[in-house]
């Protein structure tokens, strides 16, 4: 019999259509695996049983009835912490929020189950999506399935670690500064991250809200694109959203996957192919530009003279906008509350539950938006970076005057053991250093697996510019079908 | 305080005043600033909230059209330019009634700027000039339990109330006004008035101060004459027209007690008190508050179209000012008469009674004899005494019908305020309208005259002014409701005398 949790997001859709399987044996073969491994792997926080399975006899029935479905009715979907589930808890991977149920969902949420997408829970995350290993979770780390003593990548290594561990077929991630492509690249799975207000952000909790973008994970390009085409589109509750239709993305990631990358032109970022990466990270990636040329695709170098100031820029603005939008999480209204005896203060029960909400690596970044913010200092930091933001935003205007994609290793290092770069905070900031520019300018980049290091996966970033994000499905659907999928070893 | 303060001749003789106006102004939107919950005053507390207006985590602000629009209009009334383009702006700080602990304001890019509001104070005209009109959220409200003042210090226990959370708030700010000397209380004054009519005129807000949907702060500094402006204090819990006044004359009284001694003013915030008319120091911030705005990043620019600008700015109404000027014009008062009817807060009642159909004097009459009188004794705003317009020109319809007399006109009016009805219902109801039936009458007359024939003889014999009580004897017995005068000529035509 068919392991129905080998299977990809578009392969159990179809078999769900046609009545080769139901909803709640794909529900319950997944929630069996996640009970098999999750205990070693840690990608869930939270597994919600019973709404998956009320969610897949739902699909079950509107199939027996003879309602028409949609192209991922009762496929199981892993859902990063960051976003609200009504009445399902929501903890950001925060000590602060432990046990909030919301009363709301989330637009993508929302949209999840309008298209018949099964539920199965909340995935492991660095606490309010400030990492880059999800170490900094408040509830464990979780670990990478192909080497369990490495990280799965951040923020979100709970949502690629559940893909590559089979415990679930499809994810949702959110992205500000790398977070769904960098854990794609070393779990070796698919990560895209949508164009800035092409995917709603309503009921995602704020990191940064100038970067922070929602989007799909998959194991496949098309997988992606699937869920890709269910979450995106224009929400009218978050005015940063963009009015138009998601561009195509399905399509472009079919036409990608017959190999045929004639008339693209692609730059390789020369900033992002020197130092900082490692060896066998350079090696996969030249190994797959190599690909990319066999399968037409015209290669060009590409030079991005102010890259080189995205991570100091990032390392302002994220900061700034997560010192303000983390504010409210102060006792009282929701979450936490610690020392209200009754005899202290109001700011006193304030600082203390911030004071044991919150982490370390959160309280820096809190603490370095604060000062970035300040009176005297603003010009000086948050406005300064503003300006290497636009700097920015030009080297990617210019550079798709030249090409239609920009490409570059999504990550500078494989998975690296868990507990390595905890001890400084710069080295693991370098783990978002090719990914950091596109959130800076808003537009999509994708990371698919390109190949292997000692045995670990490496990622290729495909970076588009803003609404073009079908370009970047197509051509890495086109490496996919050259390079292959990666499986890891068996847990 | 038992520092004896100077007199105010004294003061404004040594130092020249300088006042600055921040108001605010709750706007009568359907909905919340950034969310679509309603925006009427009262309800039972945390019922109008929502996910957006109690800030809880991933929910987003989308902002309110309509409140745009008003406060453009706001600008272009207050003859302000109005930006291209604008951002909001986070204003940062920890407080319980802020649900998010930053307030979305706007900092250094406002929707309106550098405009001016021309009023009248003792008949000459003052040009105040307005720094910036612009738009942001109100805070929710905070209620100390226990303790002995309702503050926080001494509580027990403090609750919040985010009902009002999120309601689109205009902020107006005036330009520092110098030279207007002793004036100054009165200019306040009439700047906060003329700036709620105006408001009250484009229909964006009801512009009440005793329910906060109009509140003011006062600045007010002293310096002496030819040298620089003083420091400024800022004077909260000013609520109402009268305590504008009396609180910079508060504020000028003791500051010039402070200079007078040899020391200096503080920049601080200080509350005014409604019962003292004094003011005391707020709570001393013993560092800067430091807001640390930055654009919104949750909120696109507003960037008002000029097409739609030049429209709203076509369709302004006009202004009050104006307005009263021609009214005056129309109604034919003097400038006293006019002003009796200014501070009784009669103008547009007046001006709606004659819409619907009474002359300008017999709704001036109506609204400043019986009905101001009546709103004095119940202590109510003129307007909400429980007449409206409508029944005001009824009643008057119904006199000049001579239907009823002024008597029974007043009766009839104590019950439209009673809530009885319309005057016409109410006179039917009650019986109170004039006996008209000649024949009745005639025999009510008769009667009279029989009863009292040495006076009959009186008026026989030419003596006609003492028809007077026979007439009383008549209107006694149809309880008041026969006309006098019809009476009158009744009895004469029956007694063979002349008027």
């Amino acid at each position: 019999m068919t392991d129905l949790t080998r299977l990809t997001a578009a392969e159990v859709a179809d078999l769900v259509a046609s009545g080769g399987t139901s909803a709640v044996e794909v529900t319950q073969a997944h929630l069996d695996r996640i009970a098999a491994v999750d205990d070693r792997v840690n990608a869930f926080l939270h597994v919600d049983t019973e709404g998956a399975l009320a969610a897949a006899r739902a699909v079950d029935e509107r199939r027996a009835a003879g309602e028409e479905l949609g192209p991922l009715a009762g496929v199981p979907v892993a859902v990063k912490d960051v976003l609200t589930t009504k009445g399902v808890p929501t903890t950001v991977g925060s000590k602060i929020l432990e046990g909030w149920r919301p009363p709301y969902d989330s637009t993508l949420v929302q949209r999840l189950r309008a298209a018949g997408t099964v539920m199965l829970g909340k995935t492991n995350m660095d606490e309010f999506a400030m990492g880059s290993s999800t170490e900094y979770s408040a509830y464990g780390p979780t670990h990478n399935p192909w080497d369990l003593s490495r990280i799965p990548g951040g923020s979100g290594g709970g949502s690629a670690a559940a893909l590559a561990a089979y415990e679930a077929p499809l994810a949702i991630g959110s992205d500000t500064g790398g977070s769904i492509r960098q854990p794609g690249a070393v779990t070796g799975t698919v990560g895209a991250k949508p164009t800035y207000g092409g995917t709603s952000r309503y009921g995602l909790v704020a990191f940064s809200s100038s970067l922070d973008t929602p989007g799909p994970c998959a194991r496949t390009v098309l997988d992606a694109a699937l869920l890709h085409q269910v979450i995106g589109g224009h929400d009218p509750r978050d005015s940063t959203s963009i009015p138009q239709p998601v561009p195509d993305v399905v399509g472009a990631a079919k036409l990608g996957a017959t190999g045929d990358l004639t008339g693209v032109k692609l730059g390789v970022v020369t900033e992002f192919t020197g130092e900082g990466a490692e060896p066998g990270v350079m090696a996969a990636f030249r190994e797959s530009v190599e690909a990319l040329a066999k399968l037409g695709a015209e290669i060009v170098e590409v030079s991005c003279p102010h890259f080189k100031y995205a991570l100091p820029a990032y390392y302002l603005i994220a900061p700034s906008e997560c010192s303000s939008n983390l504010a409210r999480f102060d006792g009282v209204r929701f979450g936490l509350r610690t020392g209200d005896d009754g005899n202290r203060s109001l700011e006193e029960v304030m600082s203390l539950t911030r004071e044991a909400g919150f982490g370390p690596e959160v309280k820096r970044r809190i603490m370095i938006g604060t000062y970035a913010l300040s009176s005297g200092y603003y010009d000086a930091y948050y406005g300064q970076a503003q300006k290497v933001r636009t700097l920015i935003t030009r080297d990617f205007t210019s550079a798709f005057e030249q090409v239609d994609a920009l490409i570059s290793p999504t990550t500078p290092f494989v998975a690296f053991p868990i507990g390595a770069r905890t001890s400084d905070p710069y080295q693991m900031y370098l783990a978002d250093l090719f990914t950091i520019p596109t959130n800076l300018y808003g537009g999509p980049a994708i990371s698919v697996p390109c190949g292997l290091s000692d045995g670990l996966p490496v990622g290729l970033q495909i970076m588009a510019p803003t609404m073009a994000d079908d370009r970047m499905y197509r051509v890495a659907a086109a490496l996919e079908s050259t390079v292959g999928t990666f499986t890891p070893p068996a847990l | 305080m038992t520092t004896t303060l100077p007199a105010y001749d004294e003061v404004v003789a040594r130092y020249e005043p300088v006042i600055g106006l921040e108001t605010h102004v709750e706007l009568g939107t359907n909905t919340k600033m950034f969310c679509g919950c309603p925006t009427d005053f009262g309800g039972a507390p945390n019922t109008r909230v929502c996910p957006v207006c109690l800030g809880l985590p991933g929910s987003l602000p989308v902002a309110n059209k309509a409140a745009i629009e008003a406060t453009i209009r706001i600008g272009l009334a207050l003859n302000c330019s109005i930006a291209e383009w604008c951002r909001f702006a986070r204003k940062n700080y920890f407080y319980p009634d802020m649900p998010k602990n930053f307030q979305i304001s706007q900092y250094d890019e406002p929707l309106c700027v550098d405009g001016y509001l021309d009023v009248e104070v003792n008949g000459e005209l003052v040009r105040i000039g307005i720094e910036r009109v612009h738009l942001e959220e109100d805070t929710g409200k905070t209620l100390h339990v226990g303790g002995a003042t309702g503050r926080i210090h001494g509580a027990t226990e403090s609750l919040v109330d985010y009902n009002r959370a999120g309601i689109p708030l205009v902020e107006i700010v005036t330009k520092p006004v110098p030279g207007t000397g002793a004036l100054a209380p009165e200019v306040a004054r009439a700047y906060v008035t003329e700036l709620r009519d105006v408001i009250r005129s484009l229909g964006v807000s009801d512009v009440r101060m005793e329910e906060g949907s109009l509140r003011c702060d006062v600045n007010t500094s002293l310096n002496l004459p030819g040298q620089e402006w003083g420091t400024r204090t800022e004077t909260k819990n000013v609520n109402s027209l009268r305590s504008v006044e009396r609180a910079v004359r508060s504020e000028m009284l003791r500051q010039a007690s402070v200079l007078d001694a040899g020391g200096k003013i503080t920049q601080e915030t200080r509350h005014f008190h409604e019962d003292s008319g004094d003011t005391t120091p707020g709570r001393s911030k013993e560092t800067a508050t430091d807001y640390r705005y930055f654009p919104e990043p949750d909120l696109v620019p507003l960037a008002p179209d000029t097409a739609w600008v030049a429209e709203l700015k076509a369709a302004l109404p006009e202004l009050p000012r104006l307005h009263r000027r021609r009214l005056q014009k129309q109604w034919g008062l003097s400038d006293l008469d006019m002003q009796s009817v200014l501070n009784a807060g009669a103008v547009e009642l007046i001006e709606q009674t004659v819409a619907a159909g009474a002359t300008p004097a017999a709704a001036r009459k109506w609204w400043l004899g019986e009905l101001s009188r009546r709103a004095n004794e119940t202590g109510v705003e003129l307007a909400d005494v429980g007449a409206t317009p409508g029944q005001v020109a009824e009643l008057q319809g119904l006199v000049d019908a001579g239907k009823l007399n002024d008597k029974l006109a007043r009766t009839v009016l104590e019950g439209v305020v009673a809530g009885e009805g319309s005057p016409t219902e109410i006179m039917t109801n009650r019986n109170l309208e004039v006996v008209s039936d000649t024949g009745a009458l005639t025999a009510a007359v008769d009667e009279a005259i029989a009863a009292n024939p040495g006076i009959a003889d009186k008026v026989r014999s030419g003596k006609v002014a003492a028809a007077g009580a026979l007439v009383g004897a008549v209107m006694k017995t149809t309880r008041g409701q026969a006309d006098a005068k019809t009476v009158r000529e009744l009895i004469l035509e029956r007694l063979g005398a002349q008027g």
